[in-house]
């Protein structure tokens, strides 16, 4: 009797701790389709929010400042995010899960695209809400797709460029042949010949997708389905495995992410690095740097002609739960135009996705890197666009690192990297 | 435990003067005792819901979570659609590191997925577990015992000891990954040319270095606590009858301060088996430093709840070695202080 009396307010307890575990278990189990909200509030208009990650170099707010001042009533309010990547996607996956109305237009970075457009996220920017892509680069317009369809605004791109020594490489290679037979010259100079990016990270799928793509390979067919099998990528993977264990790529490059093998570089102890444009401004303003008055630019070396970069950059989304999609299609369009394209260049150093602004005269003075930067692009690979990105960066990356430093024969990790990609996407 | 809180209350009254139980009952002594027990029990109730909240609601939610599949991507759209009740596949994947075949049915998981890992992280987990432990507790010990003394200076000591515990881990692990750095300190000090963060066993003993660095002053103070429980006459009469130093430390410290100790050590094993944020810094996971909690958090940007799968599995072993601990190696956490209150009645 005493017992049941006491027990009674634990069973309450109990009872809420259950009640609320129930309700849990529907919002935990992840998205359905949101097919209706696709199709809704196609001419709503209104104030909105804009989602980025931290702007650094204050580009954003004035240009949001420039927008609201012509729209009074359809004022934008910009929501920053933290520096970090995966913070960045973890935040919008679960704003997107909760399905808020206020994340109308969010920056996703290009391999984030496909997995937001599979979840039903992303409005489609097709018939009603189409979008004027004349003049945009291709490669960009490819990583904001899925399934052929445009799911998302190119915002700002990026490429891989080649760094080279001036006073030691007369000519710059084209071919990574030519490159590696360069590495002579560095040999007599008693200084490491090449280096990416090889640390197990985000950075090595850049490298290695890089590798395979400039050989002729590719990670995904066009169906999205792996297709690492061939003779193309093994020749492309091997070429990073054998210059590694011959020592054209130092053995310390397995630790280099961007800023180790920048500053490898700068010191100079490398003749070829490849890496992002913002080496650039870097490698010529540091006090420190070594390389300031002999630092040369061209695109990544491929099998017969320029290789194929790995597309960085942004895209501006729009959230299919937006109440105002009227004006979130306004602003995707300010935010491509050639004045906005123009700012993001100049003031944050953003590669624009407008193919004209490469060749005007201007912004090249300001930004020299520039035209290599536009050979770099157009012939830009997406890394593999796929819903299940986060499974296929693993796959290569593992199998990639295990092949560059010679654990792993070339052909097993590539047959290992096809079949991890394949039990992961289904 | 529900009837257990009943009566407790009662006494408090009592123990001022008379002794209650021997005492012959009361008229409405029972009625007495049956509110005050409600009143009670209706006082915890607030705690006990938000542990509830807290506890009980999200392990019972993963639990529910881990018997879900991931949303599957449905070939006809091009979308995902709900996974529905997967059954113990989930479980499977880790613990058979049994993967869906692309063809229907299960394969192996190949080299580069995370269900691959299983056992080897599992293994990983343990190793840094032991090696980091043993050698915090024999370097804790050793500066417990120095901070013990008297000297000069001696909260300069203790103060100066503490640091490394205050720092937060992820800047510990960014330190060192400076200091592990190829052109970093490490090398340049030893005049080594190691590949610290990129092979396997200079990657292991990295993050050993680094974690012991931070974690050895946490175990040093708990020792520390439970050594100044040992009156000083116990030495003095030890030191009477003849005991060397030796003698003094095996007879009188290690069994006095053993309580103390077997606590440090669970309260470290439970810490360790988690290990996140210095392996994860440090080398990414890379050459077998993946520890179970880094396997997790990879996992849950590729599908939920395959990792509310392996929260549970972890949730399950560390749970195992702390029963373990508390019931074999007699680390007394709780009833250690009912103990000694009943000592002093």
């Amino acid at each position: 009797m005493k017992t049941r009396k006491y027990l009674l307010p634990v069973a309450a307890a109990g009872v809420l701790a259950l009640s609320l575990s129930a309700c849990g278990g529907g919002g935990g189990g992840s998205s359905s389709t949101g097919g209706g909200d696709a199709a809704a509030n196609l001419d709503g208009r209104g104030p909105i929010t804009y989602v980025q990650g931290k702007d650094n170099s204050n580009v954003v707010r004035p240009l949001i400042d420039k927008w609201n001042a012509a729209h009074p009533n359809e004022k934008v309010t910009f929501k920053e995010q933290t520096d970090q990547a995966d913070q960045q996607h973890d935040d919008l996956v679960q704003h997107f899960q909760a399905k808020d109305t206020n994340y109308d237009v969010v920056s996703v970075d290009v391999v984030w695209t496909a997995e937001f457009a599979a979840k039903g996220w992303l409005q489609p920017l097709k018939d009603k809400m189409a979008l004027d892509t004349a003049g945009m680069l291709k490669p960009t317009l490819d990583a904001a797709s899925y399934k052929g369809t445009l799911y998302a605004a190119p915002e700002s791109s990026d490429g891989g460029i080649l760094y080279y020594r001036k006073d030691l490489v007369p000519t710059p290679p084209k071919t990574w042949d030519e490159m590696m037979s360069m590495c002579s010259i560095a040999k007599t100079n008693n200084i490491g010949c090449y280096s990416g990016q090889f640390s197990k990270y985000e950075g090595l799928t850049v490298n290695a997708s890089e590798a395979i793509n400039s050989a002729g390979g590719s990670v995904l067919d066009k169906d999205g389905k792996p297709s690492l099998n061939t003779d193309a990528a093994k020749a492309g993977l091997a070429n990073l495995a054998k210059a590694y264990a011959d020592g054209n790529i130092p053995k310390e490059a397995i630790t280099y992410k961007e800023e180790e093998s920048r500053q490898a570089f700068q010191d100079g102890k490398l003749l070829f690095l490849r890496n992002w444009p913002y080496v650039y401004n870097l490698a010529v303003t540091e006090g420190s740097s070594k390389v300031k008055d002999v630092l040369g630019m061209t695109a990544l070396p491929g099998k017969s002609g320029p290789g194929a970069s790995s597309l960085g950059g942004h895209s501006a989304g729009m959230s299919v739960y937006s109440k105002n999609k009227a004006t979130a299609l306004d602003f995707l369009k300010f935010l491509t135009t050639e004045e906005t394209q123009k700012f993001f260049a100049t003031q944050g150093s953003l590669a624009p996705v407008l193919t004209k602004l490469y060749d005007d005269q201007a912004l090249v003075a300001k930004l020299p890197y520039l035209p290599v930067l536009k050979t770099s692009i157009e012939n830009a690979v997406p890394r593999p666009v796929t819903p299940f990105y986060p499974a296929v960066t693993k796959a290569i990356q593992d199998n990639a690192y295990s092949a560059i430093k010679g654990e792993k024969a070339v052909d097993a990790a590539l047959s290992d990297m096809q079949k991890s990609i394949e039990t992961q996407s289904k | 435990m529900a009837t257990e809180l009943g009566p407790t209350p009662v006494k408090k009254p009592a123990s001022g003067g008379t002794e209650l139980h021997h005492a012959p009952k009361g008229v409405g002594e029972d009625n007495a005792i049956a509110s005050q027990g409600k009143w009670a029990s209706w006082l915890l109730a607030p705690a006990i819901i938000a542990l509830a909240v807290v506890i009980v609601y999200p392990i019972i939610s993963a639990i529910v979570m881990s018997f879900q599949a991931d949303a599957g991507l449905d070939p006809a759209t091009g979308l995902f659609a709900e996974g529905g009740p997967a059954g113990i596949t989930n479980y499977v994947n880790w613990i058979a590191q049994q993967c869906a075949s692309p063809g229907g049915g299960t394969v192996a998981c190949p080299p580069g997925t995370l269900g691959s890992q299983f056992w080897s992280a599992t293994a990983t987990t343990f190793f840094f577990t032991i090696v980091t432990v043993a050698l915090e507790t024999v370097l804790g010990f050793w500066m417990a015992i120095i901070m013990a003394r008297t000297f000069k200076g001696r909260s300069l000591v203790r103060a100066a000891v503490l640091v490394p515990w205050a720092i937060p881990t992820a800047v510990t692990a960014k330190l060192w990954l400076f200091i592990f750095a190829f052109e970093g300190i490490a090398n340049k000090l030893f005049n080594t040319s190691i590949l610290w963060t990129g092979s396997e066993w200079p990657a292991k003993w990295a993050v050993i270095i680094a974690d012991v660095w931070k974690t050895t002053p946490f175990m040093a103070l708990l020792i520390l606590a439970g050594l100044q429980m040992i009156p000083a006459e116990v030495y003095e009469a030890a030191k009477v009858d003849g005991a060397t130093a030796w003698q003094r430390f095996r007879m009188i410290t290690l069994p006095l301060v053993k309580p103390a100790l077997m606590v440090a050590i669970l309260f470290r094993t439970l810490d360790a088996l988690r290990m996140f944020d210095l392996p994860y810094i440090l080398t990414g996971g890379s050459n077998n430093t993946t520890t179970l909690s880094i396997l997790v958090i990879s996992q849950i940007r590729q599908g939920f709840n395959v990792a509310a799968a392996l929260s549970t599995i972890t949730f399950i072993i560390i749970f195992l070695v702390a029963f373990i601990f508390v019931r074999f190696l007699g680390a007394n956490v709780v009833e250690q202080q009912t103990g000694a209150s009943k000592g002093k009645k």
